[in-house]
């Protein structure tokens, strides 16, 4: 393996710089250390996120920056609670948001289980399901939209082989009826696999000596199953679950490079008409009201789950 | 070997790996798709019902680096033969290679941007998590929540300020407006990470260094730095893929200059009509050293996907 | 023939004006990627080869040009020197001084507006609207037109079938009615053994497809955007009984006519469905009928051409482009020169012999330009009756509005057309409100 780069810098250090720094107390080192990244954090995170509160209670657009900007109060935010289209798209994400993490739990649970039965090669295996969720998700959408095609996509293709129904007679991604499940079918391929590793290393953390324990009680398989290994993974899962949570409430890439939000309005997720009114009508005041009150969804439900699962975790 | 009760039957082993083998060849098959696509024809490409074999072409990769343009069948007629096999492929679609393409452009812009901002969240991430695992720092467990939870903003949250702050600075589609950006976003996942492995090299290496004279300097980076040498550079190989696959950012505030490669492949287009086979070469050899990548990683995957929450 | 000798004088000419410039820069034009664009490489060119500038050029998609060339416009970003932007967006470049306004350097190098076409002048050049204040050169005339299989239309077996059906002979249509009767007929016919389809239509959601595609039935109808030109007084005017009519049957032809998966189709999937031999007739920008005309496969006689078919009244959805300068460029001047060479009527000449649609008059009023092309003679009638979009600088917000409503009920089968432009003036009336203009 190369030289890490931080090595690298450590070497380059002149020995003055080091000099200089010797005499540094460790309090004083804690905070050099620190500092940068604090700073970093503070620029590009946290004041952004403070001129975002001040835009949404303005009218400002920023593709007009020579307009006057006027404070319009709570005007924003009361448009966007009613917003029939913002509702519908909350909605669209809700659909989302509680398929893809249906299916992956199933899954991803099933596959780290069928791992965990320590087959030979399955590491092997275990590696290759895993690389769908390594790569963009971007160029991953632009692709599907290859394999959804009616006539020549793959997709289309193998679900005709496999039902006998003609390739052309549905469309995943024009029809109403059928978009919001393509969506979840590709982010389900793409990232059951995170589930899966999460679940295998909580099944890997279970001691044999409890299933001895509990084959020496005559309990069987069934019942080991349900008051051993679930209760045990349980505290992963959940961990699981609020990764996958957050990441597809603030999903964007995949689908819009999947559907674009298409057809009509069907899978405008949150993120998608977000950034519709942000960066092409250039509404930013109004936009900037609504990403606040994402983020704030997005936190307060976390904090919830958070505690939720500390609790699972105590007992 | 030994009876165990905790050890799965044979043939249990026996379902259990066919099952799985069977989930992953058809994981596999979108992968396998792409990189077929990426050596067939144009027309073979959108042949109905799908060809799953054609003969290997080359067409989609000379179209992925070069621009063309249609000419004449007599102007055809007129020009002196081909200099090369690309041109003979571009001649038989009666065009001619006008140009290179942007795809060379846009992946340096992705290896730049990538190992410029992977350098920098490594390199202040490292001197974060060093302190948080060794010194009393005070509203410790804050900042350090404070940092991960920069991670759950949604990017198009922050997006608008960035863009009108870029704007001002004039950071707006350059490299070190991308590279610093990455940074921010990959400093908490740095910083969670290497901190973990910090903890696990046992503090009194460095106490044994300083007894010797060294300062906490020296300490550190003779003694800590190598015993974390792996950990950094699985970190860093996460930071590499995250800047590597991002777009909500890329396209919002790139559009030439610094623009990265997952904005632009899906707009390859061909010369009238979408040209699958190029797209997937340009998709193929983008998602090639992530794959690489990935199989190097396998050991330390679990913990940079769940920011060392969950450890091995 | 007069265009080819005025098109081989340009080298001469090209050569001719390369008075030494101070500095040799390198230029980046941005534009939109398609055919005409690969056409401007090459006669830039000669541009490079007179001025000693060097020429790069930075060429977006369409889907996404509208969204990054906006983007970067409003960033201030210095990629683009030159930008031959979307007429739509001359209110937006203006009003926000993205576009340098040409009006002094075109009184001092002589270069006259009346020498270009005014449908062009008044809709890529001008703003406010119709008033002397120039932003652009017209660069790039355009509007959308359909095109068909000239060899299936001849057939004598399917002439018979048809004149059977329909009581009168298969030919170009004449009415947008005529148009559905023809791609109803052709859906899912046989012919050499492969099932074909009717009629390639734009039904896009992310830019502005559906709308351009829409807005040719509409504008057949008589469809007008206000009561009083300047009013914004949309009420009656977008929502008459005729623009309802027009909704319907651009929804009735994409229902019947389109091939399967057509739900989210532009430019590049009509010209693939054409050229694949998927479908009897395409709608389309005349941007393309060169290269589909040059096309071995379904090119040549197998080819022809008509002009959007009125219904109430003649109407064709206006494209096209005008170029301009980019006001946060540092290399103004240079850029002002390419302008300078490209309004030269020799020039002109060239760019329409390699593909290009020139706007100026000495082309367009040339006796052998009607002959010149097969769609030549389409494209003069075209223009007579264009109509644009807004070009507000609000315009972004009204064509997404007006997307989604069009998708909506047309793909998305929501609600019935009288409601989608219902719905459409309340939002744009949002918008105007927001803007103050009403």
């Amino acid at each position: 393996m190369s030289m890490n780069p931080v090595d690298a810098a450590a070497k380059h250090t002149p020995p003055s710089v080091a000099r200089r720094v010797k005499g540094l107390s460790d309090k004083t080192i804690a905070w050099l250390f620190v500092g940068p990244t604090i700073f970093l954090l503070l620029a590009i995170n946290i004041f952004p996120l403070i001129w975002t509160v001040y835009l949404s209670f303005t009218n400002f657009k920023a593709n007009r920056p020579n307009r006057e900007v006027k404070y319009v109060g709570f005007k924003n935010y009361e448009r966007i609670l009613n917003d029939a289209d913002i509702w519908l798209s909350m909605q669209a994400t809700a659909h989302f948001l509680i398929w893809t993490i249906v299916l992956q739990v199933l899954i991803g649970f099933a596959l780290a289980w069928l791992i965990n039965r320590k087959f030979k090669g399955n590491d092997m295996w275990t590696t290759i399901i895993v690389l769908p969720m390594m790569l963009s998700p971007a160029v991953v959408g632009n692709f599907w939209t290859f394999f959804y095609q009616p006539q020549i996509g793959i997709f289309n293709y193998v679900v005709s082989f496999f039902t006998g129904a003609d390739a052309s007679s549905f469309e995943m991604l024009g029809s109403v009826s059928l978009a919001p499940w393509s969506i979840v079918i590709v982010d389900t391929w793409m990232w059951t696999p995170f589930v899966m590793l999460i679940c295998l290393a909580g099944l890997r953390s279970i001691p044999d000596y409890i299933y001895e324990a509990a084959a020496i009680d005559r309990a069987s398989k069934w019942r080991q199953f349900w008051t051993i290994t679930v209760p045990m993974v349980l505290p992963f899962l959940m961990l699981a679950v609020l990764f996958r949570g957050i990441e597809n409430f603030k999903m964007f890439d995949l689908v819009v490079q999947l559907t674009g939000g298409g057809p009509g309005s069907t899978t405008e997720l949150a993120s998608i008409n977000l950034k519709r009114e942000a960066f092409e009508k250039w509404r930013t005041g109004y936009s900037s009201a609504f990403a606040i009150i994402l983020f704030v969804t997005v936190f307060g439900l976390a904090s919830i789950y958070v505690k939720a699962l500390n609790k699972v975790k105590e007992r | 070997m030994s009876y165990s009760i905790t050890e799965p039957s044979s043939r249990q082993k026996t379902l259990a790996a066919f099952l799985v083998i069977t989930y992953a060849v058809i994981t596999l098959v979108p992968l396998l798709w792409v990189f077929m696509t990426g050596f067939k024809t144009p027309p073979d490409s959108i042949s109905y019902p799908p060809k799953i074999f054609s003969e290997p072409s080359l067409e989609g990769y000379v179209n992925l680096f070069t621009t063309r343009t249609r000419v004449t069948p007599e102007r055809l007629a007129e020009l002196p033969p081909p200099a090369n096999f690309a041109e003979e492929i571009v001649r038989d679609r009666n065009m001619v290679i006008a140009g290179k393409s942007k795809y060379g452009e846009r992946f340096l812009n992705s290896v730049i941007i990538g190992f410029g901002s992977t350098f920098l969240s490594i390199f202040l991430g490292t001197l974060a998590a060093y302190a948080f695992s060794r010194f009393n720092i005070p509203l410790k467990d804050d900042l350090l929540f404070f940092i991960l939870s920069t991670r759950m903003m949604p990017p198009i949250a922050v997006a608008i300020p960035i863009f009108l702050m870029y704007r001002k600075l004039g950071l707006s589609d350059t490299h070190l407006g991308m590279i610093l950006l990455y940074t921010a976003v990959n400093i908490s996942l740095a910083v969670w990470l290497l901190k973990g492995f910090i903890d696990e090299i046992p503090k009194e290496y460095e106490e044994a260094a300083l007894i010797d004279g060294y300062t906490r300097f020296q300490a550190f980076y003779k003694v800590v730095l190598p015993q974390a040498a792996t950990g950094i550079a699985s970190t860093a190989i996460f930071c590499l893929i995250f800047a590597w696959n991002e777009y909500a950012f890329a396209v919002l505030l790139t559009s030439g200059t610094a623009q990265t490669a997952p904005p632009f492949i899906p707009t390859i287009i061909g010369v009238g009509g979408l040209d699958w086979p190029a797209m997937a070469a340009g998709a193929t050899l983008f998602l090639l050293p992530v794959l690489i990548f990935t199989v190097m990683l396998r050991k330390h995957l679990l913990r940079g996907i769940t920011f060392g929450a969950v450890r091995k | 023939m007069k265009l080819r000798q005025l098109a081989s004088a340009v080298i001469c000419v090209g050569a001719g004006m390369g008075t030494a410039p101070a500095m040799a820069e390198d230029l980046t034009l941005c534009w939109a990627a398609w055919d005409p664009a690969n056409a401007l490489v090459e006669l830039s060119k000669d541009f490079e080869a007179s001025s000693g500038h060097n020429m790069s050029f930075e060429f977006i998609p369409w889907p996404n040009f509208a969204d990054r060339m906006l983007n970067e416009l409003n960033s201030g970003g210095q990629l683009c020197d030159l930008l031959i932007g979307d007429s739509q967006w001359i209110g937006g470049g203006a009003e926000s001084e993205h576009y340098v306004k040409l009006n002094d350097f075109f009184d001092s190098e002589g270069i006259s507006m009346d020498d270009f076409a005014p449908a062009t002048v008044y809709a890529y050049s001008t703003w406010p609207k119709g008033t002397p204040n120039y932003y652009a050169l017209p660069a790039m005339g355009d509007a959308n037109g359909w095109f068909y299989r000239k060899d299936w239309f001849a057939r004598e077996d399917l002439q018979a079938a048809f004149k059977s059906e329909y009581g009168r002979d298969l030919a170009e249509p004449k009415t947008q009615r005529e148009l559905l009767d023809i791609a109803t007929f052709f859906q899912e016919r046989e012919i050499d053994g492969k099932k074909v389809y009717g009629a390639a239509i734009f039904t896009e959601r992310g830019s502005e497809g559906i709308t351009m595609g829409a807005t040719g039935a509409l504008y057949a109808w008589g469809f007008k955007y206000e009561n009083t030109p300047g009013k914004y007084d949309m009420e009656g005017a977008v929502n008459s009984p005729e623009a309802v009519e027009a909704l319907e049957f651009y929804k009735e032809l994409y229902k019947c006519c389109t091939p399967p998966g057509y739900t989210d189709s532009y430019m590049g999937e009509s010209l693939d469905a054409f050229k694949s031999g998927q479908v009897a007739m395409a709608m389309n920008w005349f941007a393309f009928f060169p290269g589909l005309y040059a096309d071995p496969d379904t090119g040549g006689d197998k080819i022809d051409f008509f002009v959007n078919p009125p219904q109430n009244n003649p109407g064709s959805t206006l494209g096209g482009q005008g170029i301009s300068v980019v006001s946060y460029s540092e290399k103004k001047d240079a850029a002002l020169e390419y302008i300078k060479w490209f309004a030269d009527p020799a020039v002109q000449a060239k760019w329409w012999s390699v593909g290009g649609y020139s706007a100026h008059n000495s082309v367009l009023n040339d006796p052998s330009f009607v002959e010149s092309q097969p769609f030549a003679a389409d494209f003069l009638l075209a223009m007579e009756n264009v109509q644009d979009f807004w070009q507000e600088p609000a315009y972004a917000e009204l064509l997404l509005a007006m997307q989604k409503r069009l998708h909506d009920y047309i793909v998305a089968d929501k609600g019935t057309a009288q409601e989608a432009l219902d719905m459409l003036i309340e939002d744009w009336t949002e918008v105007f409100e927001d803007e103050g203009k009403l």
